[in-house]
């Protein structure tokens, strides 16, 4: 396959053969060897043929091989002769991540963060079989999907403010609770407010650097060592089945004859079964909003219970890194909708857009980019740039360069919580083999990752955060 | 004879199922996918559930019998022992499965350590060769 430099940080595969568009790499000549390895390229290959597809595929700093489309791949497509595809968004619909602020310094935490970390291990479920608090009614769960972070606000879990810096106000709109499979709804009722296992995690970080200070003193970033929390999961079981059950609808309906990869397929957005699976994951979208709404809820308690108060603990954003939405960007001049998917990547708005909340308007978006176990993470900042080459999209991670199985054979768990403590860091898990599978060894450089997306003009850096917490599921 | 084996996969999981029949290859794909998730080996087999699932097409079908595995672990916290008396049949365009699973419902006795978000069709193949293999990529 033809791979085109087209500057230290953005390759081009040309338009060939059946490609409507070409499709645009964001990367170093470092990283650009690890998405060689994998079939990525291939996959935005694919992409890049899809009916309707505007100006390129996009392949975010931190790809990897996903089904279908890459793992961050972002694509937009026309509204009237355009798809929209479960495939696009990946299964863990609205995986997304939570900021919240504090007014706490690392020493006013420093003889409480054991404690901290294990009322915090407590009071939030993990773990795979940990149900929610509360069984809901089925009438309960529905009115979850269709209201999302509105619902837990509604319910005690939280404030209005929060509502305001949440993606999408923490409530698609788009959502019909009614769509959901009997079975959705079934695996969504008991997991509400539960972290999940996996690469889901909760981390207690102080700050390590400021880049940005403007842009910093907006999100509510003040100095070194000030304590944030970070909160990353997704809409569990529900999101799941939502993904799997309009895969199968799509597939019922319009054949998996011609497509190079069957996680390909899609529907038209126009078409009846398009629409009915951008209302249904909408739905998973809102639950994953209240899921996030209710556990930042129960860190905001355990903070109070442990240190005394929670004032300050204002949320910084909540953005989604696997999600299609229906946003305007200017097209050959003319500002026009189009059906955007982000699967792994993170909107990235610069100053300007109304979807930003108006305290950040004059800044930019808050883009949370979180590192694998026990490294660091990243605040960025949307950039006008991004509008102009990604749709408004950056980098959602560090992405995986090793098999679970390989971190296994590599990495213990126990020595990992042993190495992390050596260096100030406190972790606590579900699972001891879950702890070696994602070992900060099995990822890519998150540092990188940041790196390019800011030298590529995507997402600015603004802060870099570190854990003195770590809670995996 | 092997009932399953595991292979490279980057982000997530990719294994092998065997079997001298699709059924018994199905059945090891079920432990498979059980095996990323606790040892089906110390699960009591005491509780039965009962598993009808349809697809268009033997991919399909798998993709379902397998996803079940899932369903019952989210919606009725049951973990999946064994999956037996799995029968397949093809009725003009559709495939259709019955099985039984057999298992428990998760308790403080049972360690999980893994959690498997979906079945993908990603690299997925059922090939019939001197017996069956079935393929599968498992969203981690």
């Amino acid at each position: 396959m033809e791979l085109k430099k087209i500057n230290e940080y953005t390759w081009e595969i040309p338009k060939t053969g059946e490609m409507r568009v070409p499709a645009l790499i964001y990367t170093s000549s470092r990283l650009l060897d690890d998405v060689k390895h994998d079939r990525t390229l291939q996959q935005a290959r694919n992409v890049a043929c899809l009916p309707g597809i505007q100006k390129a595929a996009y392949v975010m700093p931190d790809a990897h091989q996903g089904y279908g489309f890459p793992i961050g791949g972002v694509a937009a497509f026309d509204m009237d002769n355009g798809i929209i595809s479960p495939g696009g968004v990946g299964y863990d619909i609205n995986c997304g991540v939570r900021l919240l602020r504090t007014d706490y310094s690392e020493r006013d935490v420093h003889e409480k963060r054991k404690q901290l970390l294990a009322e915090i291990f407590r009071e939030v479920p993990a773990g795979v079989g940990k149900g929610g608090i509360t069984r809901l009614s089925r009438n309960v769960l529905l009115e979850v999907c269709t209201k999302g972070a509105e619902w837990a606000v509604e319910n005690g879990y939280g404030t209005g403010d929060d509502l305001l810096r949440t993606e999408e106000n923490g409530r698609m709109k788009a959502a019909d609770s009614n769509c959901l499979s009997s079975r959705a709804i079934e695996r969504g009722i008991p997991q509400l407010g539960t972290l999940g296992a996996g690469n889901h995690f909760l981390e207690i970080q102080k700050v390590s650097e400021i880049y940005d200070d403007r842009a910093a003193g907006a999100f509510g970033i003040h100095s070194r060592d000030q304590i944030l929390v970070m909160i990353h999961c997704g809409s569990r079981g529900l999101g799941h089945q939502v993904a799997s059950d309009y895969i199968r609808f799509m597939e019922n309906e319009f054949g998996t004859g011609g497509l190079p990869d069957r996680e390909l397929i899609y529907a038209p957005i126009r078409s009846p079964l398009g629409q009915r699976y951008y209302k249904t994951m909408s739905a998973a979208v809102n639950f994953a909003f209240a899921n996030r709404q209710m556990i930042a809820h129960w860190v905001r308690q355990v903070f109070k219970k442990v240190l005394g108060k929670a004032e300050g603990m204002d949320q910084i954003y909540d953005v989604c890194h696997n999600v299609a939405k229906f946003e305007k960007h200017r097209i050959n001049g003319e500002l026009k909708e189009v059906c955007i998917h982000r699967k792994g990547a993170t909107r990235s708005f610069g100053p300007g857009r109304e979807e930003i909340p108006a305290v950040y308007r004059s800044v930019g978006q808050p883009v949370i980019i979180p590192g694998s176990m026990g490294t660091a993470s990243y605040i960025l900042v949307g950039t006008s740039e991004a509008e102009k080459i990604s749709f408004g999209s950056t980098a959602h991670g560090a992405g995986r360069v090793m098999s679970r199985h390989e971190a296994r054979r590599r990495f213990r768990g126990e020595k990992i919580k042993q190495e992390l403590e050596r260096k100030g860091i406190e972790l606590m898990s579900t699972s001891w083999r879950g702890v070696a599978e994602e070992a900060s060894g099995a990822y890519k450089d998150v540092d990188e990752v940041v790196r390019i997306s800011h030298e590529a003009g995507i997402g600015k850096m603004v802060a870099k955060v570190v854990p003195i917490g770590v809670m995996k599921g | 004879m092997e009932k399953y084996r595991f292979l490279e996969h980057t982000a997530d999981a990719k294994f092998q199922a065997y079997g001298a029949t699709l059924e018994e290859a199905f059945a090891h794909a079920a432990l498979a996918t059980v095996t990323l998730m606790w040892d089906w080996k110390k699960i009591e087999n005491k509780i039965e559930r009962k598993v009808d699932v349809e697809g268009k097409d033997l991919k399909q079908l798998l993709a379902s019998f397998l996803e079940e595995i899932l369903y019952l672990l989210d919606s009725k916290n049951f973990l999946t022992g064994v999956a037996e008396k799995i029968s397949v049949k093809q009725a003009g365009n559709r495939y259709m499965l019955k099985a039984l699973f057999k298992g428990d419902i998760f308790s403080d006795k049972y360690k999980i350590y893994g959690e498997v978000k979906a079945i993908t069709y990603n690299e997925m193949k059922i090939e019939d060769r001197n017996g069956f293999m079935v393929q599968v990529v498992v969203d981690l």
